[in-house]
């Protein structure tokens, strides 16, 4: 169906291009993946080198939600074709989510 | 196993084998019809109940304690038990015909849907012959819940929670359905508006139903399991429940309502022999109001005290909602002008629903300006309003779509002229019921009262509305009567009853083959059905040839996986009393029964079957078979 991704069994999209594309693909895992080591290792370094927590929470929280991007984008597969409706699906929920903690925070804990 | 035997004629205990362990969309939505029937009844029994008791000043009909049990388990019910599961009977019969599919995407998970939701229906009206019903209202608010005695708010969060699952289920069914499985051609834009709306609703209950969960969970730890969340002295919040309740409960109203507004959205344009007035305004505006229902929760909570800046908020966010409503309502109404209109049952319904509705949104906007809602709070203005948009919008659409829609679901037609008189007595009684309470409540008697004083000028009004509520039920009667002798005679009306459908659902043959779709058809546009017949075709272009169905076999899992929740419910309300032992065995074998059925369901393989081509070849020349 709508899922044209590099992987599909589709006889269009040639050997050669599907070689380009797992290739280029495989190159961006790789770097996201030291990213994400690299985010983590600052992580505990900021804990470790004891600033505020005021900055060290909302920092780590951050890092943590960018890595979770990486991994929906580049090793879920999220950024390919055909996910539009998971796309939707999951960004209403945290926008529900937002509101909902948001006004938790705002009316009724402080 | 052979696919012709399910069309012959069975024995009864055959019968209610098959509804037990069925996983057919169409016996799914018959099962939600009954069991959400059978929970409008006794809805409305306690409705009778607390009119009888008010048609009178200083009335003892009940006790007081009895009454705020009746009035707590009418709203629970009315809205949890009968309303969505009716909704959902109509989405179950309809949806998948609409798109043209052959059953919903999860067929197993929703008939565990239906179980899951009989189950906790069963549970929480248990409650009536185990030791009293809930009493703190159906939004069961926390401090007067915790303070509740005996077991009626255990009853409530044990049994909304099962039936909560069940819904929940749905929904996610419902909108994998919609996404995945349309019929080659059946763009969004080219979708029913009843399917729409039911992908909207279902959009609504994944997002909406998981706050009920966490604050019925928060519920039954505090009152079953001794954890503090809402207890001030442990340094809990109450009012947090309210929010819990009023995110989920304020969507909940619309999930409520879009799917009647999308059976209106049918019967309008069908009737009208007319296309839907702005089509892509109504999905525009379906999407809007989904959008919206987040934002406005706290409407319900203005006297609570939060503060100026956050009533603001909230009210200007509940305002804007009468924007995308009145486009709706502006819509329905240029798909009648103009238009070939032919009054019907289900017609007369729609048209009814157009001010009725207004008026209840009339009323909600005076409620969102939060200084004036701080007079209306918790009087019987309040009750008039929100029974306005329920029974004014939901209801009606109820009954319109059941008119409308029992050809398609049973094959037969509902008599017109008991129709008619049902409409009437309806009608009549319901404006007659709730019109009175708006200057009641201006008058100042309370929500949720138990009995008035004489001589206070409540005399009149109270009885007018009691008078009213007796027209109701007897209009209700009347469509008993109806659909006893319409099944009795059980005349086979065929294809097409109405003669002007427009959607896929009347394009295929009556009874529905319970394969749904031969060739899956080849949708063109909006209205497919209807294009097909304005080029002189009698029937869809099939998008594929005639080729094997594949079919999910039945399932008594379901029912296994329900009965355990139901069980293992018992056990955890009744562990914390005195000299009941049992009560954690009970918990344990319930919840084993559970898993047991879940892990034999994923252990199991079952692949189900397939119908052969030369038997869908062989039946369409043997006709009738």
């Amino acid at each position: 169906m709508a899922n044209l991704h590099p992987k599909s069994g589709d006889p269009k999209v040639t050997y050669e291009y599907r070689r380009k594309k797992n290739a280029e693909e495989m190159r961006m895992q790789v770097i996201t993946f030291t990213m994400m080591i690299f985010f983590t290792v600052i992580a505990f370094a900021a804990v470790g080198a004891g600033f505020s927590k005021w900055f060290v929470v909302p920092f780590v929280l951050l890092l943590a939600v960018v890595q979770v991007i990486f991994q929906l984008y580049y090793f879920m597969h999220m950024s390919h074709k055909g996910h539009e409706a998971p796309q939707l699906f999951m960004y209403s929920g945290i926008v529900v989510a937002f509101v909902t903690i948001l006004a938790f925070l705002t009316i009724i804990w402080l | 196993m052979s696919s012709i035997a399910h069309t012959q004629k069975r024995g009864f205990t055959s019968t209610v084998w098959e509804y037990l362990t069925t996983v057919d969309h169409k016996k799914i939505a018959i099962l939600y019809l009954l069991a959400g029937g059978f929970f409008f009844i006794v809805g409305g029994i306690e409705a009778m109940m607390i009119r009888i008791q008010l048609a009178v000043p200083n009335n003892d009909f009940v006790s007081a304690g009895l009454f705020n049990e009746i009035i707590t388990m009418h709203g629970t019910t009315m809205i949890f038990l009968a309303a969505m599961p009716l909704l959902f009977a109509f989405m179950n019969a309809v949806m998948p015909l609409q798109i043209g599919a052959r059953d919903v995407a999860f067929p197993f998970v929703n008939a565990l849907g239906f179980w899951l939701f009989f189950f906790g229906g069963l549970f929480l009206n248990l409650s009536w012959f185990l030791g009293g019903a809930p009493d703190a209202g159906w939004t069961s608010y926390a401090s007067l819940s915790l303070a509740s005695e005996g077991h009626g708010i255990d009853f409530y969060a044990l049994g909304l929670q099962i039936s909560g699952f069940g819904t929940l289920m749905g929904g996610i069914n419902f909108l994998v359905t919609i996404i995945n499985m349309r019929a080659p051609g059946m763009t969004y834009m080219r979708m029913p508006l009843f399917t729409w709306t039911t992908f909207v609703a279902s959009a609504l209950i994944l997002f909406a139903f998981p706050p009920l969960t966490v604050g019925l969970f928060m519920l039954i730890f505090d009152r079953m399991f001794g954890s503090g969340f809402f207890d001030v002295a442990m340094g809990g919040n109450t009012i947090i429940w309210e929010h819990f309740f009023w995110i989920f409960g304020h969507p909940e109203v619309y999930i409520l309502v879009l799917p009647a507004f999308g059976l209106f959205s049918e019967i309008f344009p069908t009737f009208a022999r007319k296309r839907l007035f702005g089509y892509s305004s109504m999905v525009f505006a379906t999407v809007l109001i989904g959008f919206l229902g987040f934002m406005v929760w706290a409407h319900h909570m203005f006297t609570t005290g939060l503060g100026p800046v956050a009533n603001a908020i909230f009210a200007v966010a509940t305002m804007a909602i009468a924007v995308p409503t009145g486009i709706k309502i502006f819509n329905w109404i240029l798909t009648i002008w103009g238009g070939s209109i032919k009054f019907t049952v289900p017609m007369l319904y729609a048209v009814a629903f157009i001010p009725s509705f207004v008026m209840g949104g009339v009323t909600g906007v005076m409620q969102a300006a939060a200084p004036a809602d701080y007079q209306f709070h918790d009087s019987y203005f309040i009750v008039a309003h929100f029974h306005y948009v329920i029974v004014g919008g939901i209801v009606l659409g109820l009954l319109g779509g059941a008119h409308f829609y029992w050809p398609l679901m049973f094959g037969t037609m509902l008599s017109e002229k008991l129709g008619k008189i049902t409409f009437v007595l309806f009608l009549v009684g319901f404006h007659l019921t709730f019109f009175i309470q708006h200057f009641l409540g201006l008058m100042g008697m309370p929500r949720r009262v138990w009995t008035f004083l004489e001589g206070q000028g409540l005399e009149t009004g109270n009885l007018i509305s009691s008078i009213g509520a007796g027209l109701m039920a007897l209009g209700i009667l009347v469509l008993l009567v109806n659909i006893v002798i319409t099944q009795k005679n059980n005349i086979q009306v065929g294809r097409d009853p109405w003669k002007d459908g427009r959607t896929l659902e009347w394009a295929i043959p009556s009874p529905t083959p319970f394969y749904n779709f031969k060739q899956l058809p080849l949708v063109r546009g909006l209205d497919a059905f209807w294009i097909e017949k304005m080029e002189g075709k009698t029937d869809m272009t099939p998008a594929e040839p005639i080729g094997d169905i594949h079919m999910p076999n039945n399932s008594f899992v379901p029912f296994v996986i329900s009965l355990g929740l139901f069980i293992a419910a018992f056990g955890a309300m009744y562990h914390a009393d005195e000299g009941k032992d049992w009560a954690i065995p009970v918990l344990i074998i319930g919840m084993l029964i559970t898993f047991g059925a879940m892990l034999y369901r994923s252990v199991k393989d079952d692949h189900g079957y397939h119908i052969h081509k030369e038997d869908l070849l062989d039946e369409a020349e043997g006709g009738t078979r």
